[in-house]
């Protein structure tokens, strides 16, 4: 049987489409009205709510709860301060990874995690002789995320806490009479918070931000403006861009780290002291240069792209639902396959057709000019397009305060 | 060179006229945009009028502008952000309504609640306008051809045209023929049987031009009105960030990065010449700035007869500028508003505000809004394109509030035995009434109101006789003869003197396009001159 979350007797009624996805066997909307655009440009533009409440959720404690993760997780959480979050991946022993999620630090000896996948008992295995308790608690929180450059405005005249709330950090507050947890944390690549709640009082709190959002063009998104926001975001997800190493048939279904454009959180690694489940193969791969992939984002090129369209009597389409099958890609001059998109979409806030791709390294440098495989009219084309940074939309907004323009740049983190 | 000497001098900070600035400064053209007021944006500008509430005073949606623009001025890097209107709502007089969005089935489903016959037919209308658009805007996109011109690059553009016009379905052809010289009316009836739906799409034929739905031109209106795109959906509208004056501040940081100045509040007052070609202007103040290329980005009758002396054109051509018509018939009406409107067959909902709400029920509604402008009198009932940008952009009011710009057709620039500054709270208690009857207690929510006549348009922005499109949209002031037969190539018959503005093929409407096409013959022609 199908379960729902906490806040979905609140949410069920503004779904005007009927159309709900599983995500991790709970009720989600795909979107609450006929076009996902339209919830799109609240998270860019005004200020949407999801509901993401089905991620896997954990307490760690313990006195020896830091000293467990930090020899788990592939990033330092030694640096993760109380009121902090570290957004981290874990791999195995040979450098894969095997998931993300994000560690929220309560106090010394507290953390939260929430992840996409369930992890309970691959961290229970690992913390063996550590006095560490892990306890899983997905179902007693809801998670419901206020995304875009209004959030701030709509929680702050909940919580007065966020109005100068850090990106990535996280407060205790009360909506209402509920207390609750707020960290300046989503998946929209925008200025955006999360807000943990207990699951039987999160009707409240749901009515209470709707209420005061109301003035801001607040309204629900679904999966669909989601995957929109993040592809501009350059954020990975899992069974898109990955999957977990521990469940894969094949290396090539397998990533590190560096291959799914995570090196920043690898800043350190070759010196500091800090043992960890796949740091020599890591190391390895950094020294040798071995790494198979690169992650960029790809810009398509807009001239060629209209005149492919335009050569077969067909509009340009610029759908920005993004594509769910891969897209190979090639260079331009010997037309080998050099790599593939994971993902494209057109992007309404950058007005082109974008993409996260995976290349050979060599091809990784910002601007380099490929080849990627479009159908039209039945048949395969190929299109020009650049590859350029992630992430390819980067407003100054998602990590600045009011008062402090921008954050500190050790706070990089996606 | 010296501060008041320049490559090329733009005459005025519309957007178009701001469009050819960015593209001649990219060039490398040392280049000064004029402008008149203390802001750019000519028509297009958003201002501040009650204290939290951001006025679209005049032009206030997009959908025409030519994407390539934004591409090639790389405007997203500025802070382009057009937003797509999530639906349009078309109350009817017996309380009835029609909301159009972006999903077809929904659409489909909403049409046939009003005729089961239109369901389909509303299907091939799309289609069949998205085929005539698609043969147009090639043609939107680059200047008209020389019938008369005598070079080679002449003779290849209209071989270029005809084969163009041959490489589409007869049908194609022959439906763009019945929209630039038929009625809306009679197009539309050959697919509907729905009042409201044809009220609806018919209103898209009478915006900024002294037609009714069922007089012959209205056609072309529609399909100039339906030529645009939202990231590449035809026919479809959005509203710019800010507003449409948040897109032309946007032009002007493109213009200023690629190198261009800005001066505001120069009026100019002549274009200056030297033995028959341009050097420069002389603004009001006395100050004299020279230029080798001086583009008007002004409407023709300014452009030719007021910066130039008349005794310096040729004779017919003169002729030619001073029978393009006018004539305009538009006013706006633009609300502050302490809450949305309530209509009554809809109390419970918001969601139908996003996008134009239109008061135009049906095609008698809008022709007999019409008869009243014939006779030299605003519309007893008119019609209004009203648009709530705040519902979407949370930017324009304060929380909770909104504004709300009303389009009002008809106010003919000429009224018999009265003139507008007698009119103005007359005519605008009229559309509020008009209002008032659509949704009830409208009135008690207004804070602050904006009048803006056609007299008011023709003052503050300067477009004659207040027309929105800097002169009519009838086919014999289009393509080859926009503004004058044998000048619709953006030259003008003084040497060094060009037009950009939407007096030039292909029109009015945020567009972009003449100042884009101005600035390619700009650019060729002194690539030629360097040559020679």
């Amino acid at each position: 049987m199908v379960k729902t979350t906490p806040f979905h007797d609140r949410l069920e009624p503004l779904n005007r489409t009927g159309l709900w996805a599983h995500w991790s066997g709970y009720l989600s909307a795909v979107k609450y009205g006929m076009s996902a655009k339209h919830e799109y440009f609240a998270v860019r533009n005004g200020v949407g709510v999801f509901d993401t409440s089905p991620l896997f959720k954990y307490w760690i404690r313990g006195r020896d709860a830091e000293r467990f993760l930090s020899g788990v997780l592939t990033r330092d959480i030694r640096k993760c301060r109380p009121g902090h979050a570290q957004y981290s991946v874990w791999c195995d022993d040979r450098g894969y990874v095997l998931e993300d999620g994000v560690f929220f630090r309560h106090s010394e000896s507290e953390y939260f995690l929430t992840s996409a996948r369930p992890n309970l008992g691959y961290l229970s295995d690992l913390a063996v002789g550590y006095e560490v308790q892990i306890e899983d608690v997905s179902d007693d929180y809801g998670v419901l995320a206020v995304q875009g450059p209004r959030s701030r405005a709509v929680l702050s005249a909940l919580a007065p806490e966020v109005s100068d709330l850090g990106y990535f950090d996280h407060t205790a507050a009360k909506i209402g009479k509920t207390a609750v947890r707020i960290s300046r944390t989503g998946y929209t690549g925008d200025l955006g918070f999360e807000v943990f709640v207990p699951a039987d009082e999160a009707g409240a709190v749901f009515d209470a931000i709707m209420d005061v959002g109301r003035g801001h063009s607040i309204r629900p998104f679904g999966e669909e403006a989601l995957l929109m926001a993040r592809i501009e975001a350059g954020l990975i997800l899992i069974d898109v861009e990955f999957g977990s190493s521990r469940l894969a048939y094949t290396d090539q279904e397998r990533f590190t780290p560096k291959e799914l454009g995570l090196g920043w959180m690898l800043r350190g690694i070759d010196t500091d002291d800090r043992p960890f489940v796949g740091r020599d193969a890591i190391r390895r791969e950094l020294a040798t240069k071995s790494s198979r992939w690169a992650m960029t984002g790809l810009v398509l090129d807009w001239q060629d792209y209209d005149r492919l369209h335009a050569e077969a009597g067909l509009i340009t389409p610029k759908d920005p639902v993004p594509l769910p099958w891969e897209s190979m890609l090639y260079d331009v001059e010997s037309g080998d396959q050099i790599g593939y998109a994971t993902t494209l979409m057109y992007s309404p806030v950058l007005q082109r057709h974008i993409g996260l791709a995976r290349l050979r390294p060599s091809y990784a440098k910002s601007g380099t000019d490929v080849h990627v495989e479009i159908t039209i009219d039945h048949e395969y084309k190929r299109a020009h397009a650049e590859t350029a940074r992630v992430p390819l939309f980067n407003p100054e907004r998602k990590t600045s305060n009011p008062d402090r323009k921008t954050a500190n740049s050790d706070r990089k983190t996606t | 060179m010296s501060e008041n000497e320049y490559d090329a001098i733009v005459v005025g900070g519309g957007h178009n006229g701001l469009v050819n600035g960015a593209y001649l400064a990219k060039a490398g053209l040392r280049t000064l945009i004029l402008e008149r007021r203390h802001l750019v944006g000519g028509a297009a500008i958003t201002e501040e009028l009650y204290p939290g509430f951001h006025f679209t005073t005049f032009s206030y949606a997009l959908s025409l502008l030519r994407p390539d623009i934004v591409q090639e001025l790389d405007l997203v890097e500025h802070g382009f952000l057009p937003i797509e209107m999530p639906s349009s709502f078309a109350p009817a007089e017996n309380g009835d309504y029609l909301i159009l969005g972006a999903d077809e089935d929904e659409n489909m489903q909403e049409i046939r609640r009003h005729s089961k016959h239109d369901a389909d037919a509303y299907e091939r209308y799309e289609h069949d306008m998205s085929r005539v658009v698609q043969l147009v805007r090639p043609l939107i996109d680059k200047a008209p051809p020389n019938l008369w011109g005598k070079t080679p690059e002449d003779a290849a553009a209209l071989a270029d045209l005809a084969s163009h016009l041959k490489s589409v379905e007869p049908k194609v052809l022959h439906d763009l023929v019945r929209l630039l010289t038929g009625s809306a009316a009679d197009f539309l009836d050959d697919y509907f049987e729905s009042d409201l739906l044809k009220g609806y799409i018919a209103s898209s034929g009478i915006i900024g031009t002294k037609v009714g739905p069922m007089s012959q031109g209205s056609g072309l209106v529609l399909l100039y009105h339906s030529m645009g795109e939202h990231d590449g959906e035809y026919g479809v509208w959005g509203f710019h960030k800010g507003g449409n004056g948040g897109f032309t501040q946007v032009v002007a940081r493109a213009a200023q990065a690629y190198g261009a100045e800005i001066r505001l509040e120069s009026p100019v007052d002549t274009m200056v010449t030297k033995d028959g070609r341009a050097v420069g202007v002389a603004l009001a103040d006395g100050t004299e700035l020279s230029a080798d290329i001086v583009v008007s980005a002004l409407d023709p009758r300014r452009t030719f007869l007021e910066l130039v002396d008349r005794r310096e054109l040729p004779g017919d051509f003169v002729e030619d500028i001073t029978r393009f018509r006018y004539q305009g018939t538009s006013a706006k009406v633009n609300f502050a508003l302490d809450g949305l409107p309530v209509f009554p067959g809809l109390s419970d909902r918001i969601d139908q505000y996003g996008g134009f709400v239109n008061i135009g029920p049906t095609m008698e509604y809008l022709e007999r809004a019409y008869d009243d402008a014939k006779y030299g009198w605003y519309s007893s009932r008119p019609y209004i394109d009203g648009a709530i940008q705040s519902v979407i952009d949370p930017d324009m009011a304060p929380p909770g509030k909104h504004v709300m710009s009303c389009f009002i057709q008809y106010a003919p620039y000429q009224l018999k035995n009265s003139d507008w500054d007698t009119e103005r709270d007359k005519f605008a208690d009229t559309v509020q009434a008009t209002l008032e009857s659509f949704f009830p207690g409208f009135g008690d929510l207004v804070l602050h109101r904006e009048i803006v006549t056609p007299l008011d348009i023709e003052r503050t922005v300067g477009l004659s006789e207040g027309n929105i499109f800097a002169g009519e949209f009838l086919a014999p002031q289009m393509y080859f003869f926009r503004p004058a037969p044998g000048w619709s190539d953006y030259r003008t018959p003084i040497d060094g003197y060009y037009q950009c503005g939407s007096g030039t093929h292909p029109g009015g409407c945020v567009i972009g396009a003449p100042g884009k096409l101005a600035s390619q013959r700009i650019l060729r022609d002194k690539a030629e001159a360097a040559k020679s």
